[in-house]
């Protein structure tokens, strides 16, 4: 496209003092034309990006170490509920805010109940070991949000769904609910501990 | 209503010469007018919310009712009143055709007042305080169901009206050749608009159906494949109507049009083509998907819908230069823009709409969507941040920007304000920018959505995250931000209100307004022997929009950057998977 190209479009008024063409008139004719130079370059560089971005997700799978958790399985709430309740007792080494604390062997199954308005039990864990967390919820939806490393997860009733983590680091961490689940939505919370 | 089908005379504009259908304009007219008046009640409800945070006293319950009827009121019922008058507008007006079946539309118009009505009345009496998205098993009474089905059926039989009225028009041929590029935009917003709103309907009847007592359960998880049908959907027609905004705000405010009209609309059937896929953007860390699945879907396929959005990255900018260029305007590389009409309330609230939109709506809803980089943001005010980017940054401004235009026209009124009109978009921009950068770094130091009281005051087990650091900081922002952006939308408000009551009657609006459109539009551009080159040297002096090719590539550079920081970040996080 030459610098000719540039008057191709609008340009002066046709004849009987018509408004000239613009968005909000028919186009001419024959709209269609070839690329500028300048266009055609953007819609490449702009078409490899979008392939970047696409096959970056796919990139991150080989290389990365946090990916998105896909295992779930179908659970009633009910049977969720009992299953975590004899999880619980089995694991159990004490209480603090009236919430059970748990800890569980590394590697294996460990129940994290969501429900109206609580994460139970307190977990307690060893740092650089790997855990399966079964996370459902007894009611309505919730959302797992592990602060400050900010993991945020999707807790639906009648799904359970398997998260493994391998907590790196040592402290405190608290849970909080980032799925609006009720007018007590703002007092849920819970905690996982990380020991050496 | 019942002279029109006697098919009288249709009337010119003397502003815009279009041939103007009473019935069209009057429908359009109500639609606008009912649309500001939400969009008002809507800013009130983000003035209670903004100040809670700094310690106004309202009550939890409070406090979350009124952001349910902030999300309803500003997400559908503000933008699709404005869309359906926007639809009306672009297949009568712009197509000297006429208004199809007025009395079903009037009929119509009632019913969604009337369903916005019983959700309102359900969501202030709390008796759905289930936010918009109204997630089961949390449960509300039918008729705010009801009401936002009426609501939703309405926008559709708007939508099928406006079919109507474009196939009618291209019957009786009342244009020439192809659809003007702003209809052909609002026909894609109105395509997205169909199967976003039936899913959406799908999803809110199950609910419906539940809670008179037909069905027992609705899965949590088909609903919220459903209900991302109607909520990504729907932001996908407020994208497209924005687009097409945008392009009818070049055609007024400098009498242009996209250098490559054939690319545009290629970009628009992208839109359409790809944009659905969208939905599974808001399940990326719920149980029961797939990881292909995931990656198609939050990736548009190949992010082709995201393509079709840095085409119109390209073209709409390069639209305003080329218009600028053949009128011989501003020299060099950007003389273009710095000469450009910034005083035009159209014009300022196009450049801003458009720039928030892709360096801050657009980046941070691709980094949203990357697989694994949502495990970072999900339900974090992160999310919050870029739709406030999206609908209020780059949709509610952009409309706003052609208000200045539309509503004089239709009102047959003189704009009043005009100076506060001139200042508008710059507050109302400055403030969105202030809350939504406040918001989206809130969200990346994990503060959640939705929630009363980030100090958890009166949780058994105590965070105290919230309350240290720079979060305090970014919800003070967020709060100033807040406070700005409504004053931006009370003088938008203000000028909207004072034209449509005190407005000098006039056959030709928008005097006081320097339009590049329509009979009464400045003089025509020079012949183009006598342009002046664009003064650039080598292969940039045959760009037709070299200013523009730079910008871009320095978007992509941005964006670029974000992508590698936004992974730097994921990678610092604990391993899981």
């Amino acid at each position: 496209m030459s610098a000719a190209g540039v008057t191709e479009h609008g340009g002066s008024p046709p004849p009987g003092g018509e408004p000239p063409r613009s968005t909000l008139t028919p186009p001419p004719r024959v709209w269609w034309k070839r690329l500028g130079p300048d266009e055609r370059r953007w819609l490449i560089v702009a078409f490899v990006w979008c392939l970047v971005l696409f096959s970056g997700m796919y990139v991150w799978l080989g290389i990365g170490e946090q990916q998105t958790p896909i295992e779930s399985y179908r659970i009633t709430t009910s049977d969720f509920a009992a299953e975590a309740d004899t999880y619980i007792a089995d694991r159990q080494v004490g209480e603090q805010d009236g919430v059970p604390v748990v800890e569980p062997i590394p590697g294996e199954d460990v129940y994290l109940v969501a429900s109206q308005f609580q994460f139970r039990p307190i977990l307690r864990l060893q740092r650089d070991e790997t855990y399966r967390l079964l996370v459902s919820s007894t009611d309505v939806q919730h959302g797992l949000s592990l602060q400050p490393t900010n993991l945020n997860f999707q807790v639906l009733p009648g799904y359970l769904y398997v998260i493994r983590v391998t907590p790196d680091e040592t402290g405190e961490f608290p849970l909080v609910c980032n799925e609006f689940c009720g007018l007590g939505h703002h007092v849920m919370t819970g905690k996982i501990i990380v020991e050496d | 209503m019942a002279a029109t089908a006697n098919a009288p005379e249709l009337r010119t504009c003397a502003t815009t010469g279009f041939r103007v259908d009473e019935s069209g304009r009057r429908l359009a007219l109500a639609y606008a007018v009912a649309a500001v008046l939400m969009l008002a009640a809507g800013g009130v409800m983000a003035i209670f919310i903004a100040l809670q945070r700094q310690g106004l006293p309202i009550s939890d319950d409070w406090w979350y009712r009124l952001v349910a009827s902030h999300g309803a009121t500003m997400l559908l019922f503000w933008l699709l009143l404005f869309e359906v008058a926007a639809l009306y507008w672009g297949s009568t007006m712009l197509l000297n055709a006429r208004m199809r079946a007025p009395r079903v539309a009037w009929g119509v118009f009632g019913a969604m007042l009337l369903g916005i009505a019983l959700a309102q009345w359900a969501m202030f009496s709390g008796n759905a305080t289930v936010m918009f998205t109204a997630y089961p098993p949390l449960t509300a009474h039918p008729l705010y169901y009801l009401g936002i089905l009426l609501f939703a059926g309405g926008v559709l039989v708007a939508i099928c009206l406006f079919f109507a009225n474009v196939v009618m028009a291209r019957r009786e041929r009342t244009y020439e050749g192809s659809l003007p590029l702003v209809v052909y935009g609002f026909a894609a917003a109105a395509i997205i608009g169909v199967y976003s709103l039936l899913t959406g309907a799908a999803a809110y009847l199950l609910l419906f159906l539940q809670s008179v007592g037909v069905l027992t359960e609705v899965d949590p998880a088909l609903y919220r494949i459903l209900f991302w049908g109607i909520g990504h959907g729907a932001q996908q027609v407020n994208l497209a109507a924005m687009v097409a905004v945008w392009y009818a705000l070049i055609g007024l405010t400098l009498g242009g049009r996209p250098v490559n009209e054939g690319l545009s609309r290629f970009a628009f059937v992208l839109l359409i083509a790809f944009i659905h896929l969208g939905a599974v953007h808001h399940l990326m860390v719920d149980p029961g998907l797939g990881t292909s699945h995931r990656i198609m879907n939050t990736s548009y396929l190949l992010y082709l819908a995201v393509l079709a959005s840095l085409i119109h990255a390209f073209s709409v900018p390069a639209g305003i230069e080329a218009a600028q260029r053949e009128r011989g305007i501003g020299k060099g590389l950007f003389g273009w823009l710095v000469r450009a009409p910034w005083r035009e309330p159209g014009f300022s609230s196009l450049v801003l709409s458009v720039v928030y939109f892709g360096f801050v709506a657009g980046v941070s809803g691709v980094l949203m969507g990357t697989m694994q980089l949502n495990m970072l943001i999900h339900n974090t005010l992160f999310v919050v941040g870029h739709f406030h980017a999206t609908v209020v940054s780059g949709t509610t401004l952009a409309f706003m920007g052609i208000s200045y235009y539309l509503l004089p026209l239709l009102a047959r009124r003189e704009l009043v304000g005009t100076r506060i009109a001139r200042w508008q978009p710059y507050v109302f921009a400055g403030g969105v920018a202030l809350l939504t950068l406040a918001m989206l770094a809130a969200g990346q130091m994990g503060v959640p959505r939705r929630v009363a009281d980030l100090g958890y005051a009166d949780a058994p087990v105590g965070v105290t995250q919230f309350g240290e650091g720079a979060v305090p900081l970014m919800m003070t922002l967020v709060s100033v931000g807040a406070i700005l952006a409504v004053v931006g939308g009370v003088m938008y408000v203000w000028v909207m209100v004072r034209t449509l009551l005190v407005g000098e009657r006039t056959d030709a609006p928008l005097a006081n307004l320097a339009l590049r459109f329509g009979p009464t539009a400045a003089p025509p551009p020079a012949p183009a022997s006598e342009l002046p080159h664009n003064g650039l040297k080598g292969r940039w002096a045959r760009f037709e929009a070299p200013g523009t090719y730079a910008m871009v590539l320095f978007f992509l550079a941005w964006f670029v950057v974000l992508y590698v920081v936004a992974h730097f970040n994921l990678a610092q996080s604990w391993p899981v998977g």
